[in-house]
């Protein structure tokens, strides 16, 4: 049972920061706090594949001099590490673009609010 | 409306709290990503990344090697999008001000 | 960014920090094979030091260094380093990608090497070129003070 918990969790508390995310996407009026609620949920996603690489007593993935290649217990799985290298920047770019369409938003019906906008966009459509 | 948003976030948390009981610990040597063969006997990916990269290509960072060769494709179509993504923020933005000085003449 | 009054102490601490942050991120480049670090961490490194001195020091002085037009087109010679490579290692005899077909040394394994540090110098110059052009186009509708 306790072996249970130490291996497991980890999971649980990764699965809260999903929930917390998805909450501010979700149940959240102004469109800034839904991109900060998207940007938690990526930071979830990554964290919970790098931990999952991980190895009880191993070293990280740059060669030792001491301990040689041949044992690959030794180190831990570097494939996680580098898809998630990939998953972060792209995560950047989507923020950045987030940001400019929200700037391009206030100056076209100048306001935030989702119900407003709706209103907005239905009686002055363009 | 609000109270049924907050029990279908609870049931998803719910359903994943219950799809985590099937995963190996977290660590393990022994699960099927970590193995240094595969269940039909071939070697797996990352042992051949560990176990190659210093002759193959004289450098010691695996990560640095499986970023830029061994899956070097993946990150030139990664690049594109940063690349992408700044040309977006560029179109986007800057046509507003020769739109605002078109305006205000 | 607006700047209402002139603050010495910051004015002073970011332009002596500055530059050892842009060492840093170079340093962080060029040795990927040695130890963690290579083409996106550096960039985003360099990036850092370019928006601090925007930020401390306001809009006139922030760009003299980095000036606002060199954005896009350093973001787009990142990318052409990149493709490049690749398209270097096609036309002299192999496949595209395949870094041992280029001729810096006579050893295929020492190719390879040179090769992954040039497309990690590319990946850097993007990097960093795309994240201060994303910083300047949103500030740009800002009343100048």
């Amino acid at each position: 049972m306790s072996e249970f918990l130490v291996g497991h969790y980890f999971y649980w508390f990764v699965f809260l920061l999903m929930a917390i995310g998805l909450y501010g996407i979700v149940l959240k009026r102004n469109l800034i706090k839904k991109v900060i609620g998207m940007s938690i949920f990526q930071v979830a996603i990554i964290l919970f594949f790098v931990a999952s690489a991980s190895k009880w007593g191993a070293t990280v993935p740059v060669l030792d001099p001491k301990l040689g290649a041949a044992d690959t217990a030794k180190y831990i799985n570097p494939l996680p590490h580098c898809l998630m290298l990939t998953a972060i920047v792209v995560g950047v770019a989507t923020s950045g673009v987030a940001f400019a369409l929200i700037i391009s938003i206030w100056r076209r019906f100048k306001t935030l609010d989702e119900s407003e906008l709706l209103e907005k966009m239905k009686h002055d459509p363009d | 409306m609000k109270v049924v948003s907050y029990l279908i976030l609870a049931a998803f948390c719910g359903l994943l709290i219950y799809a985590s009981t099937g995963f190996p610990n977290r660590g393990d040597a022994r699960a099927v990503y970590n193995r240094p063969a595969s269940q039909a006997g071939t070697p797996n990916a990352p042992t051949h990344y560990i176990q190659k990269s210093k002759e193959e290509m004289n450098t010691d960072n695996m990560v640095t090697t499986i970023l830029a060769d061994y899956r070097g494709y993946d990150t030139l179509g990664e690049e594109t999008v940063i690349l992408t993504a700044g040309l977006i923020c560029f179109l986007l933005l800057r046509k507003e001000k020769e739109k605002n000085r078109h305006d205000s003449k | 960014m607006t700047q209402n009054e002139d603050d010495p102490i910051i004015t002073l601490i970011s332009s002596i920090v500055a530059p050892f942050i842009m060492l840093f991120g170079l340093y962080v480049i060029f040795h990927g094979h040695y130890s963690p670090g290579g083409g996106f961490q550096g960039g985003t490194l360099l990036a850092a030091g370019i928006i601090l001195l925007r930020l401390a020091l306001g809009s006139e002085l922030g760009k003299k260094q980095f000036p606002s037009r060199l954005g896009t087109p350093l973001g787009s010679l990142g990318v052409l380093i990149y493709y490049g490579t690749g398209l270097a290692a096609l036309l002299l005899g192999g496949t595209f990608l395949n870094y041992a077909f280029i001729p810096f040394t006579r050893l295929a394994s020492h190719n390879r090497y040179w090769g992954i540090l040039s497309i990690e110098f590319g990946v850097g110059l993007a990097v960093m070129a795309v994240l201060v052009a994303i910083y300047d186009d949103l500030l740009e509708g800002e009343p100048r003070v």
